[in-house]
C-alpha cells in the first residue's frame, strides 16, 4: 500500500480520470471507478456507453489519453495485457482468446511465458489444480474446440485466474450462455469473490447486474453517471443508464387478449412437417419437427442452442437445404428453395447473426435496397434517386441513427438491427422468422425492435420468435414450443407457462404435459 | 459443404474493401524509393538520378510519353481483368495464362485472315481472343462453383500449361518454315492494329483498354449487376442471404475477367508482335495483380496505376542506357512497391483492428463511392 490517497484499504482497483478519445468522440469522459476486493461490481451502461472501452484501457488492450490505475493503492502503468496480468488484472473480452484445436491444459501453458521447454504434463497438473482450486470443472484433455461456449468461458476464467489474477473483468459474459449457464457462471463468481477476488461485471440486462452485483456503477454516453448499491430499484437504475425509465410490462397485456386471433385456420400461414434437416456435420439436427404459427399469433420457439434452432431459422431462410419434410407458406409449398424465392413466398427474415444478413461494407442504402434491386433500376443502371428516397424514407419510419450513405460495418448494434429490420419489414412478410432479435441491444434498442414484432403481429402477421431469452419470450409470445434435440417437445400457452416447466423441457426431462401434435 | 466455407474464409481474410487509399500508395511509394535507393547505389548510380530517370524522364518526350502508352496498354487489360474478378471475390491468378490463349486465338485468326478487310478480321480476332480467355478461365471457375475448389491455385497452375501450349504451337504446326525459328507466321496487313499517330507504336489496342475500363467501371458502379459483384465480393453470405445467387455472379465475374485477359494477348498480337512469340508476355498477366492492387481494385485507379508502371518501365529502360544499370531495376522497384503496398494496407488493417467501432476510423473508405452522383452519370 504505497499510494496516499486510496479511498480504503479494501480497494482493489481503482481508476481517476480515466478519458479515450477516438477521433472527436469521447468514449470515456474523466472516468472514476473503485471495485473493491470480493465484490461483484457491475458496470452496467447501453452499447457504446463507453463499458467496454473503459476496460480494454484498464486491462491494457487500448490506451487512455490521460488517468491513471491503482491497483492495491499502486500506481500502474498498464501499457499491454502482459502489464496487467503482471498487476493481477485478469479479462475475459466477449470475443475468447483461445486456441481452439489446443486442449484446455494448452490453452493454460500458453498464457505463461518462460523457459523453452513446455512441459504438458505440468501444464495439465496446473489445469487441474486450478481447476479444483477455484472449483470450477473443466477437463484438462478437453479440447477447447469441442466444448461449448459455456466451457470455453470457463477455461477463459481458468485462464486469468491461473496467471493469479485478483481482479476479474468479464465483458457481457452472460450475452453467450443459455440460462442454466448463466445460473452456473454466476455461482462460480459468488464463490470467487468469497475468496477475496475483485469481479468487474459489464452489462446491459438490470435484471442479471441487480441479481449478482453488490454495486453498480452506471456509464452514459461515456459519463460516469454514479456508482450505487446492487439493490437499487430497476426503474432508478434504468433512469441513470438511459436517462428514462423503461415502459415496463405494457406491451405484454395485449399479447395475451387476443391470441386466439387465427385460431379458425387449424393450419398455420406457416405450416412445418416433420421437417429433417442436416447440421454440418451431415446428420439430421432437425429431425421429425412439425408446427404452425397461424396469422397475428407470434410462436415463440424455446430451447438451449444448439437444438436445431439455427438450422431451422437457416432452412426458412432458404440458406439450406431440407433432408425431408414439407415447409408451406400461405398454401405455398416452399421446401427448398433459396433466399430470393423464400423472400417472394412472403418471408421476412431476421436471422441471428445480423452482420452476415447484411453487406456490412455497403451503404444502409444498398443494403435497404440488396433483396430487390429489379426494382430500382432505370435504363438498366441503378436509380440511385429512388434508392436514396426509399433509403431515407425507412430511416425515418423506422428511426434508424445513420445517414443513408453510411456504411452497415459503421453502425451499433441496434441501428444494424434496425436496418435488417426496415428491409425486412418494408416488404409486409406474411410470415415473420426471427431469430435473437435483441440479443446484444441496448435497452431503447430492444424496446423498440419487439413493439415492431408486435406490431407485425398485430397487423396479421405470423411470427415465429426464435430467443434464448425467456423473459423476451414471455413478453412477446402468444403460444410457446419448445425445442429439443431437434423436435417440438412441449407446448404451452403463455399465460400457463412456468419457467420451471420450460426449464425441464428445455434441458430434455420434462415429457410431462402436452407434447406438439 | 466445407470446401467453399474454407473458400470463403480466405475470401472474408484477404476482403477487397478499404483497400489502398491514395494516401498509402503515397506512402509506398516514399518508403519504396527509400529501400531500393540502397540497390541503386550499389548499381553505382546516384538514387536521385535513377528516379529521375525512371518517373520524369519518360514524361519530357513525345515519343516516351506514347511508349509509357505503350507499355501501360497490356497492363490496362490485365489489371481491369484482375480488378474485377477481385471485386467479385474471386482470386484470378491466371490473368497470364488467359492472355496468352488470347493471343494464340487471335495469331491463328490473324494468320487466317487472309484478304478480309479490317473491319471483319479486327472484330473476329478480339472475339475470338476473348473467347479462348475465357476458356481458360472456364474450368477454374466451374471448380471453384461447383466443388469449392480453390482457384488461386488452379488458376495460378494454368499458366504454365498456357506456357506450353504456346511453346508446343510455335515448335510444332506455327514454327516458321522458312527460317525455322519458333515464331508464328506473320498476321495479315489487316488483322494490324492500326497505329493512329506518326512514329508511334500506340496502336488501337490502348484506345480499345480505355473503353473496356469505361465499361467496366460504369457497370460496376452504376447498374444493379455491379453492386450484386460488389456484394458478392464483400460478403458472399450476406449477398446470398439477400437473395443473390453468388455463384453464378462469381463464375460470370470469372469469365468476364479471362475474356479481358484474352483481349490483353490480342493487344500484343495485333498491335506489337504481330506474330505468336514465346516471349509476347513478360508476366503481363502477373503485373495486372500488381495494378488492381495499386489502383485499390477501382477502375479508374486501374488506369492510374498501369500508366505509373508504364511509366516505370519506359523509364528502368532509358535509365539502363543513361546510366549504365541494369534494366531489372525497374522490376526491382516494382516488386518491392507491391510489397510495400500490401504491407501498408496489412499494418493499417491491424492497427483498425483494435478499435471496437470503425465509425471511429478517421479514413473514411474510400471505396466504392456510397451514395450521391445520381444524377452525375455519364
Amino acid at each position: 500500500m504505497v499510494g496516499g490517497e486510496t479511498s480504503g484499504p479494501e480497494v482493489a482497483l481503482e481508476l481517476r480520470g480515466i478519458t479515450k478519445r477516438f477521433g472527436d468522440l469521447v468514449a470515456n469522459d474523466a472516468i472514476d471507478l473503485d471495485v473493491r476486493r470480493g465484490e461483484i461490481h457491475a458496470l452496467l451502461g447501453e452499447n457504446g456507453a463507453g463499458k467496454t472501452t473503459v476496460m480494454r484501457v484498464a486491462y491494457g488492450l487500448s490506451h487512455a489519453d490521460s488517468g491513471e490505475i491503482r491497483v492495491n493503492g499502486t500506481l500502474v502503468h498498464v501499457r499491454s495485457p502482459r502489464d496487467a496480468i503482471a498487476a493481477g488484472i485478469g479479462m475475459v473480452t466477449q470475443h475468447f482468446s483461445l486456441v481452439r484445436p489446443m486442449t484446455v491444459a494448452e490453452n493454460l501453458a500458453l498464457g505463461r511465458s518462460g523457459g523453452l521447454r513446455l512441459d504438458l504434463n505440468a501444464a495439465r497438473r496446473t489445469a487441474a489444480d486450478a481447476s479444483m482450486r477455484f472449483g470450477i470443472r473443466v477437463d484438462p484433455d478437453a479440447i477447447v474446440g469441442n466444448l461449448s461456449v459455456g466451457e470455453q468461458q470457463r477455461v477463459e476464467i481458468l485462464k486469468a485466474l491461473a496467471r493469479d489474477c485478483r481482479i476479474l473483468i468479464l465483458d457481457e459474459p452472460t450475452a453467450v450462455l443459455v440460462p442454466q449457464e448463466v445460473d452456473a457462471l454466476f455461482a462460480t463468481l459468488q464463490r470467487l469473490v468469497a475468496d477475496g477476488l475483485g469481479v468487474v461485471f459489464i452489462s446491459h440486462k438490470l435484471g442479471e447486474v441487480r441479481a449478482i452485483s453488490q454495486r453498480v456503477s452506471v456509464l452514459r454516453r461515456g459519463r460516469m453517471m454514479g456508482t450505487v448499491p446492487g439493490t437499487t430499484a430497476e426503474g432508478e437504475l434504468a433512469r441513470l443508464m438511459i436517462g428514462r425509465p423503461i415502459a415496463g410490462d405494457k406491451r405484454a397485456a395485449p399479447t395475451h387478449d387476443d391470441a386466439g386471433g387465427g385460431v379458425g385456420d387449424p393450419r398455420g400461414v406457416l405450416s412445418i412437417r416433420d421437417l429433417r434437416v442436416a447440421g454440418s456435420h451431415g446428420t439430421a439436427v432437425i429431425d421429425g419437427l412439425s408446427l404452425d404459427v397461424r396469422a397475428g399469433e407470434i410462436l415463440g420457439i424455446a430451447g438451449v442452442s444448439g437444438n436445431g434452432q439455427t438450422e431451422l431459422v437457416d432452412l426458412l431462410s432458404g440458406m439450406r437445404m431440407p433432408l425431408g419434410g414439407s415447409v408451406v407458406v400461405d398454401g405455398v409449398d416452399v421446401t427448398g428453395l433459396g433466399p430470393a424465392e423464400m423472400v417472394e413466398a412472403g418471408v421476412g427474415r431476421i436471422p441471428e447473426d445480423r452482420h452476415a444478413s447484411l453487406i456490412p461494407e455497403l451503404s444502409v442504402a444498398y443494403n435497404l435496397v440488396m433483396e430487390r434491386l429489379d426494382e430500382f433500376r432505370r435504363a438498366g443502371r441503378l436509380d440511385e434517386r429512388a434508392i436514396n428516397e426509399h433509403a431515407d424514407r425507412l430511416i425515418e419510419r423506422f428511426a434508424i441513427k445513420a445517414h443513408r450513405g453510411d456504411r452497415v460495418a459503421a453502425l451499433s448494434g441496434g441501428n444494424i438491427q434496425k436496418v435488417l429490420l426496415a428491409r425486412v419489414l418494408s416488404r409486409d412478410p406474411k410470415v415473420l422468422v426471427v431469430s435473437q432479435p435483441t440479443r446484444g441491444l441496448d435497452v431503447g434498442a430492444t424496446e423498440y425492435v419487439r413493439s415492431q414484432l408486435v406490431a407485425r403481429r398485430t397487423a396479421g402477421a405470423a411470427v415465429l420468435l426464435v430467443s434464448e431469452d425467456l423473459d423476451e419470450l414471455l413478453d412477446l409470445a402468444d403460444r410457446l414450443v419448445v425445442i429439443y434435440e431437434g423436435r417440438i417437445v412441449g407446448e404451452m400457452a403463455v399465460g400457463d407457462a412456468d419457467p420451471e416447466r420450460l426449464g425441464l423441457l428445455m434441458a430434455g426431462r420434462g415429457a410431462a404435459g402436452g407434447a406438439a401434435a | 459443404m466445407t470446401g467453399p466455407a474454407s473458400a470463403r474464409a480466405r475470401v472474408t481474410a484477404w476482403r477487397p474493401s478499404r483497400w489502398s487509399s491514395p494516401v498509402i500508395v503515397g506512402w509506398a511509394v516514399l518508403i519504396t524509393f527509400a529501400l531500393t535507393a540502397g540497390p541503386i547505389l550499389l548499381a553505382g548510380a546516384n538514387p536521385i538520378a535513377a528516379y529521375g530517370e525512371f518517373l520524369v524522364v519518360p514524361l519530357t518526350s513525345r515519343f516516351s510519353i506514347l511508349e509509357v502508352l505503350v507499355a501501360a496498354t497490356p497492363i490496362l487489360f490485365t489489371g481491369a481483368a484482375v480488378a474485377i474478378a477481385f471485386r467479385a471475390g474471386y482470386w484470378n491468378i491466371g490473368a497470364e495464362g488467359q492472355l496468352l490463349l488470347g493471343a494464340i486465338a487471335a495469331a491463328g485468326v490473324g494468320a487466317a485472315a487472309g484478304d478480309l478487310p479490317p473491319i471483319v478480321v479486327l472484330p473476329a480476332m478480339l472475339l475470338a481472343g476473348g473467347v479462348a480467355g475465357a476458356a481458360w478461365a472456364l474450368v477454374p471457375a466451374l471448380l471453384r462453383v461447383r466443388f469449392g475448389i480453390d482457384e488461386v491455385v488452379t488458376t495460378l497452375l494454368l499458366n504454365p500449361v498456357a506456357l506450353l501450349v504456346v511453346n508446343g504451337l510455335l515448335h510444332g504446326p506455327w514454327r516458321d518454315p522458312v527460317t525455322g525459328f519458333p515464331e508464328s507466321p506473320r498476321i495479315a496487313a489487316a488483322a494490324e492494329f492500326p497505329a493512329f499517330l506518326e512514329r508511334s507504336r500506340l496502336h488501337l489496342g490502348f484506345v480499345i483498354a480505355l473503353v473496356i475500363i469505361a465499361a467496366a467501371w460504369y457497370v460496376v458502379a452504376r447498374t444493379p449487376a455491379g453492386l450484386r459483384l460488389r456484394a458478392a465480393g464483400l460478403s458472399p453470405i450476406g449477398a446470398r442471404f439477400a437473395g443473390i445467387d453468388v455463384s453464378w455472379v462469381v463464375f460470370r465475374a470469372a469469365l468476364i475477367s479471362g475474356a479481358i485477359a484474352g483481349l490483353a494477348g490480342v493487344s500484343e498480337v495485333a498491335g506489337i508482335q504481330f506474330r505468336l512469340t514465346s516471349g509476347l508476355s513478360p508476366g503481363y498477366g502477373y503485373t495486372g495483380i500488381v495494378v488492381a492492387t495499386l489502383g485499390s481494385l477501382s477502375l479508374p485507379g486501374v488506369a492510374l496505376a498501369a500508366l505509373f508502371l508504364g511509366d516505370l518501365t519506359v523509364g528502368a529502360s532509358s535509365a539502363a542506357r543513361a546510366l549504365e544499370i541494369p534494366s531489372q531495376l525497374g522490376a526491382v522497384v516494382q516488386g518491392v512497391l507491391l510489397l510495400t503496398t500490401i504491407g501498408l494496407i496489412a499494418l493499417r488493417r491491424s492497427r483498425g483492428g483494435t478499435t471496437r467501432r470503425p465509425t471511429l476510423d478517421p479514413q473514411a473508405p474510400p471505396d466504392p463511392p456510397p451514395m450521391g452522383n445520381g444524377e452525375a452519370g455519364p
